[in-house]
């Protein structure tokens, strides 16, 4: 029993670590694709919100401010140039009425190149050192409590208190204020939408945005939570991300399982041998990492015939079609 | 009243030409890249941003032929993902899928490099063969879940891509690994490709046979897509599957098959990129970049085999300015990337640029028109 409760709390941290970048990204793909645009950029955007927020705390880290406010000045950063970055993505689907894909591929190539050429020039090398220990070792009050204090609420980060309440008001948005059902009703009939004076275009730029931001955000839980210095790269998370959302059928509450098995088996892929059950099996840890993408094939494989993928997504809207 | 002169001659010959303006529009888009490259250096160090930029222009001019030597072999991989991006795209599929089917294809062309060394004088072409091949299977998967089960193929190719990565690392781990060197064992002596005349012709470069491959590849491609039924059957299911299946056709079958070659050609790159001495598949999982240059190439290259061979060579020239660029000034080769990806993107504008390009033409001969007849 022990040893499982010492199994438990040393995944438990591990799994969230993974589950809060995964589902905040996935999340922002959601905004994005629900507005009926294709998102594959979530890579490249969390690679320069990443790059930028890192760039940030680094240069903060001898400032003597407090640990936990850097960090969160680096998320908004991080969210901020995700943003913008992101705006190119809109620019050219929205406005310019250009292939989606094409444009997410550009804006997948351009982050990391990017980002190591300038930090060659500026740092001399390719890898920024983060500079600092940002984990919260224990939240008063709350890592007294038993089971749940050692699981949830020590050795935490700030990203994963401000996750949860950036995913519950996300799910507000969507489905409970006007500009939620617009996004909505835009990636599903955008000339039905039109007709009922909603801008399509505007609130197409604002899905995008919003994914813009939380894959940003994400490119810096990333790096706070994985690494100890940003290379210019995120290692196929947003793509992962993407894997989620589609596991999650374009929905919160799918986003937030598949992210929790997704990460799950991230976890197990990295840190197997720590865990007594999977050390007998011997599975290569290659098997793990690429399960959750053959899971993602799977489904699709077997759940395109009645998919939940928004039905306008892809195509760029023209008022003159209707 | 005046006589139609020159001016007139170029405005026609782009107004009746839809390819011109099309050209006119790639020439634009790569422009529009370099600029973004120059505009980046002019803010990082402006006192050498000229310098550099000519490097990167004029690079593939130094050194005589050993660096045309080094642009074609820069180029040939380039070229042969170009063409598989733009063989699928003729058939209205999206290959981002190239960099798995060419990792994949790498492997078993390198594996096939190590062991089977029985092989002789066919060890080499009998490796590329191996690699096209894998390439292809792994090119089929797509082209199969879009067929029978409706799977969009650019979702599919971006998980096969990561599965490919995966995969080839477990393998080259429990095959082929290198433990001292924590890599891949290289190709044996007979699998490497050969130079043969061109090592005398291009002294000191590393171009080897695989250029005619892209050339051979790049005509057959042509002849496939512009002389054959089965080319025009493929090109009719891009503008339309539904009217083609009305014809007739059988378009599941050729998006299974459309996806196949592309994948072959995917393959066939990963395969002449690591059949050479000194390059080594790794264990780092990250994706090839060579797969998603060549949606630059094809996109610049306007899907067309030829356009993609010229698209190719030219970013060839671009890889060996970088290599310069490193050489003489404190930029670093990653410009060139950041290039190509201004590129893909100006060249997703292209469709405006066209329209407004075509607009500009024609309001400009429309009033050369009027000062004709008036």
């Amino acid at each position: 029993m022990s040893e499982l409760f010492d199994t438990l709390s040393f995944l438990t941290p591990l799994i969230i670590a993974s589950m809060v970048p995964l589902s905040i990204v996935s999340l922002g793909g959601l905004f994005s694709e629900r507005s009926g645009v294709i998102n594959i950029a979530l890579e490249g955007i969390m690679v320069m919100g990443g790059f930028v927020g890192i760039v940030l705390m680094r240069a903060l880290s001898d400032s003597g401010l407090p640990l936990q406010l850097i960090a969160l000045l680096g998320l908004l950063t991080g969210a901020f140039i995700g943003t913008v970055y992101a705006g190119l993505h809109a620019f050219a689907s929205v406005t310019m009425k250009s292939n989606q894909i094409i444009s997410a591929t550009a804006l997948n190539l351009f982050a990391p190149a990017l980002s190591v050429f300038i930090a060659r020039i500026y740092f001399g090398t390719s890898n920024i050192n983060l500079g600092g220990n940002y984990t919260i070792s224990e939240v008063p009050v709350l890592s007294s409590i038993p089971i749940i204090g050692p699981l949830l609420f020590t050795n935490a980060y700030l990203s994963t208190y401000l996750g949860i309440a950036i995913f519950t008001i996300a799910i507000v948005i969507l489905y409970k204020t006007r500009l939620g059902l617009r996004i909505r009703a835009c990636g599903e009939n955008p000339h039905a939408a039109d007709s009922l004076g909603v801008n399509v275009y505007k609130i197409r730029y604002i899905g995008v945005l919003i994914s813009g931001a939380l894959a940003g955000m994400g490119g810096v839980i990333f790096v706070l939570s994985f690494a100890t210095r940003f290379q210019g790269t995120v290692s196929g998370f947003g793509f992962l991300a993407l894997a989620v959302m589609i596991f999650g059928q374009w929905k919160p509450r799918g986003i937030l399982l598949a992210a929790f098995f997704f990460a799950t088996v991230r976890v197990i892929a990295n840190a197997y041998t720590a865990i007594p059950v999977l050390q007998d099996f011997s599975i290569p840890t290659e098997i793990y990492s690429m399960l959750p993408y053959i899971i993602t094939l799977v489904v699709l494989a077997f759940a395109s015939k009645n998919s939940k993928a928004p039905a306008a997504i892809g195509e760029p809207y023209d008022a003159g079609k209707r | 009243m005046r006589t139609p002169t020159w001016v007139d001659g170029i405005l026609d010959f782009f107004l009746e030409s839809s390819t011109a303006v099309k050209v006119l529009a790639s020439i634009i888009a790569i422009i529009g890249g370099l600029l973004v490259g120059l505009l980046i250096m002019l803010v990082l160090d402006p006192s050498r941003a000229f310098a550099g930029f000519g490097t990167i222009l004029f690079g593939f001019l130094r050194n005589g032929t050993q660096s045309i030597g080094n642009m074609l072999y820069y180029a040939v991989p380039i070229i042969l993902t170009g063409l598989s991006v733009a063989f699928a795209f003729r058939t209205g599929l999206f290959n981002i899928g190239a960099t798995g089917q060419l990792t994949f294809g790498a492997f078993f062309a390198v594996y096939v490099g190590v062991n089977w060394t029985f092989l002789g004088a066919f060890h080499w072409p009998v490796a590329l063969l191996a690699g096209g091949l894998a390439g292809g299977v792994w090119g089929m998967i797509p082209g199969m879940l879009k067929a029978f089960r409706n799977v969009n193929e650019v979702v599919a190719s971006i998980m096969l891509n990561y599965v490919a990565m995966y995969f080839v690392t477990l393998m080259v781990k429990t095959t082929i690994y290198n433990q001292s060197v924590a890599r891949a064992f290289g190709p044996a002596e007979s699998a490497i490709i050969p130079k043969g005349f061109l090592d005398t012709l291009f002294q000191g470069s590393s171009l080897n046979y695989g250029i005619f491959v892209a050339f051979l590849v790049t005509a057959i491609l042509h002849i496939i897509l512009s002389k054959t039924t089965f080319g025009y059957q493929l090109k009719s299911v891009g503008f339309n599957r539904d009217a083609s299946r009305y014809a007739g056709m059988n378009e599941k079958r050729n998006i299974i098959l459309a996806m196949t070659i592309a994948g072959f050609v995917s393959g066939l790159a990963g395969a002449i990129m690591f059949l050479v001495p000194g390059k080594f598949l790794t264990i780092e999982n990250s994706l090839l970049q060579e797969g998603f240059t060549g949606i630059a190439v094809s996109l610049l290259g306007l899907s067309s085999p030829i356009g993609v061979l010229i698209a190719g060579i030219f970013y060839g020239s671009l890889e060996i300015g970088g290599f310069f660029l490193q050489v003489t000034t404190s930029f670093v080769p990653e410009l060139i990337e950041i290039i190509i990806a201004a590129i893909i993107y100006i060249s997703a504008l292209a469709l405006f640029f066209q329209n407004v390009i075509y607009k500009r033409l024609k309001k400009r001969k429309d009033t050369l028109d009027e000062e004709v007849t008036s």
